[in-house]
């Protein structure tokens, strides 16, 4: 049985700021790590790079389309460029750039967004991005990783620039929960089983790891064994997972804090589809925009926390057993 | 490849360049001409007078730099690099076939000599900004030229990173535009006017040198001038012919984007005796 009070899910360090501090830690080991960024480096951390580094920082100004070029410039000359803004500006007004000068030539380029999802909040929809995963997953070659904590964060910022080629990596505003304990190691396309389960799995990343692992403590007490997957690395998808999941629970729920046309949901169930059919749910942003408040306030209002992950799973419980 | 060619070798290769480019897209049945043909001699000048670089070791981490920004005119890209001795000359007129290494426009994948892949206008001076940038940190002699155009410009990425090579102080690149005054759907002032181009340039931040973009000593001359240039980068803004060399393409809209027939390829040559 799995652990009953494993997690404290207490609220730890946003990931945008672990990849900020992991990148500093990069810069000391390797002179050719450089950070980029379009006038919010003090939003994506960037400004601590700047300070130890600034030789290797480059200002691009208020211009993500010249950011990303820059980097690819920079990726051409054996460099390895970090380019960090909100995932919102990077990736929709830097995509045709990143098509081009990144995926297309399978350029050594770093996207760090930061603030993705809703979980921004006051600052509203013009800045919550909630489609970057589906369009980054639309650039061929691209690696999509979407950390759930600050431990998570650091190794995946290490892993992305261990790996040769174009990676985005999403990471978020608010402090997140802490489900990680100090030296689990992250492989890129290798998910991580948080919690062992047999009946149904519920698969995540980001935010929403912690909201899925409340939903399997809940589960627990109703005496369902659910099993926690993070799935971290949304490009490559770790298919055996998801396949071993389908046919070992027999019921999947999957939630991401983004649109569920698009996102992670979309993809694992292409795999379920061509593995082993069965029934699946999904919990994620519906086809509209939110709007400005708290960040609980607004995972709470728009279906993104451990009762909505629940309730899916209930669902495809039911749904397993044609209840 | 430090090369000392005269004036008539140079204007020698120009012209034969200029035949490889009308055969080779006479043989595509698609292609653009008129951009191919108005850059000729700042390519020409370029790989074989003015850029450090070596074909027997392409990969030579201090050499000079050519970004093709204006991807469509990749035929004079790939006539020259065949000319220095990169690639196959006998292979140019397998130009945009299937599998071919001339693909329609500069594609690394095929053809991994390029600094980049282009085709998507706007793109290529922010390449040249992040190369620029790294070999300057690097502290190497690369020099780093781009050519650019002039409907191209159009583009707002171009201003961003105008901006932003002026604010780094990117002396190590070179913007060429080439200034031929037609775009696809006809002259640049009725689509979207550039002018007053100088000016822009200026106020940018640039060093900006104006010439005949067909005058090899004017090139010549330019390129030397911009090696000398501190602190700022420098275009050149290099008044050009669109068809330059056949008479029935110069300034004509129509062979912006339109393969010569074969008649016209045959009469073409002629011109270019």
């Amino acid at each position: 049985m799995p652990a009953n009070t494993k997690f404290e899910l207490k609220l730890g360090m946003a990931t945008r700021e672990a990849f900020g501090r992991a990148l500093v830690e990069l810069g000391r080991e390797n002179k050719d790590i450089f950070a980029i960024d379009a006038d919010l480096s003090k939003s994506t951390f960037t400004h601590l790079f700047a300070k130890e580094f600034p030789e290797r920082f480059v200002s691009c100004g208020i211009a993500e389309a010249n950011m990303c070029g820059v980097a690819a410039g920079l990726a051409a000359s054996g460099k390895i460029p970090f380019a960090a803004s909100f995932s919102c500006f990077v990736m929709n007004k830097g995509f045709e750039q990143l098509r081009v000068t990144a995926a297309y030539p399978y350029a050594n380029v770093k996207i760090v967004g930061t603030h993705s999802g809703i979980s921004i909040g006051e600052d509203g929809p013009s800045q919550m991005s909630i489609e970057e995963v589906s369009l980054a997953c639309s650039l061929a070659g691209f690696v999509v990783l979407a950390p759930a904590d600050e431990v998570a964060a650091k190794a995946l910022v290490r892993a992305a620039a261990e790996h040769f080629g174009p990676v985005f990596i999403r990471t978020g505003r608010p402090k997140a929960p802490v489900v990680y304990s100090a030296g689990q190691r992250f492989e890129i396309g290798k998910a991580i089983e948080v919690i062992e389960g047999s009946d149904v799995t519920i698969i995540a990343n980001g935010l929403l790891v912690a909201e899925a692992i409340r939903a399997q403590e809940a589960l627990e007490a109703e005496g369902v064994s659910a099993r926690v997957i993070d799935m971290h690395t949304v490009k490559p998808l770790d298919r055996e997972t998801i396949r071993r999941a389908a046919i070992e629970t027999g019921a999947l729920v999957v939630a991401e804090e983004h649109l569920v046309d698009g996102g992670l949901g979309v993809r694992v169930a292409q795999v379920v589809a061509q593995t082993h059919p069965c029934p699946m749910e999904f919990v994620g942003l519906p086809d509209r925009y939110a709007e400005s408040g708290t960040t609980q306030g607004l995972l709470d209002k728009y279906g993104l926390v451990a009762r909505d992950v629940l309730a899916a799973a209930r669902k495809a419980l039911s749904r397993k057993t044609g209840m | 490849m430090k090369q000392t060619r005269t004036l008539e070798e140079l204007q020698a290769l120009c012209k034969r360049v200029r035949r490889e480019i009308v055969v080779m897209i006479g043989e595509a049945k698609s292609g653009h001409p008129g951009g191919s043909l108005s850059a000729v001699e700042i390519l020409v000048t370029l790989f074989f007078d003015v850029m450090r670089h070596d074909p027997a070791n392409p990969g030579w981490a201090d050499r000079d730099r050519f970004i093709l920004s204006k991807g469509h005119g990749c035929p004079a890209l790939y006539a020259v690099l065949a000319e220095a001795g990169y690639t196959p000359l006998d292979q140019l007129n397998t130009l945009r076939k299937l599998g071919s290494i001339y693909q329609g426009h500069p594609d690394k994948r095929f053809l991994p000599v390029l600094e980049a892949s282009t085709g998507s206008l706007g793109q290529g001076l922010s390449l040249a900004m992040g190369m620029g940038f790294a070999a300057r940190l690097d502290d190497r002699p690369t020099r780093v030229y781009v050519l650019l155009g002039d409907g191209e410009i159009q583009e707002g990425q171009i201003w961003e990173a105008a901006m932003f090579g002026a604010f780094h102080k990117i002396d190590n690149v070179v913007a060429i535009v080439d200034y031929n005054r037609i775009q696809l759907d006809g002259f640049v002032k009725d689509i979207m006017e550039v002018e007053p181009l100088v000016l822009k340039w200026e106020s940018f931040g640039w060093h900006v040198i104006e010439l005949d973009g067909h005058h090899i000593p004017a090139l010549q001359e330019a390129f030397g001038e911009a090696a000398t240039v501190k602190e700022k980068p420098t275009v050149i803004i290099a008044h050009t012919i669109k068809g330059k060399g056949v008479s029935f393409m110069e300034n004509n809209p129509k062979f912006h984007g339109v393969a010569p027939t074969k008649e016209e390829v045959q009469l073409a040559l002629k011109e270019l005796q």
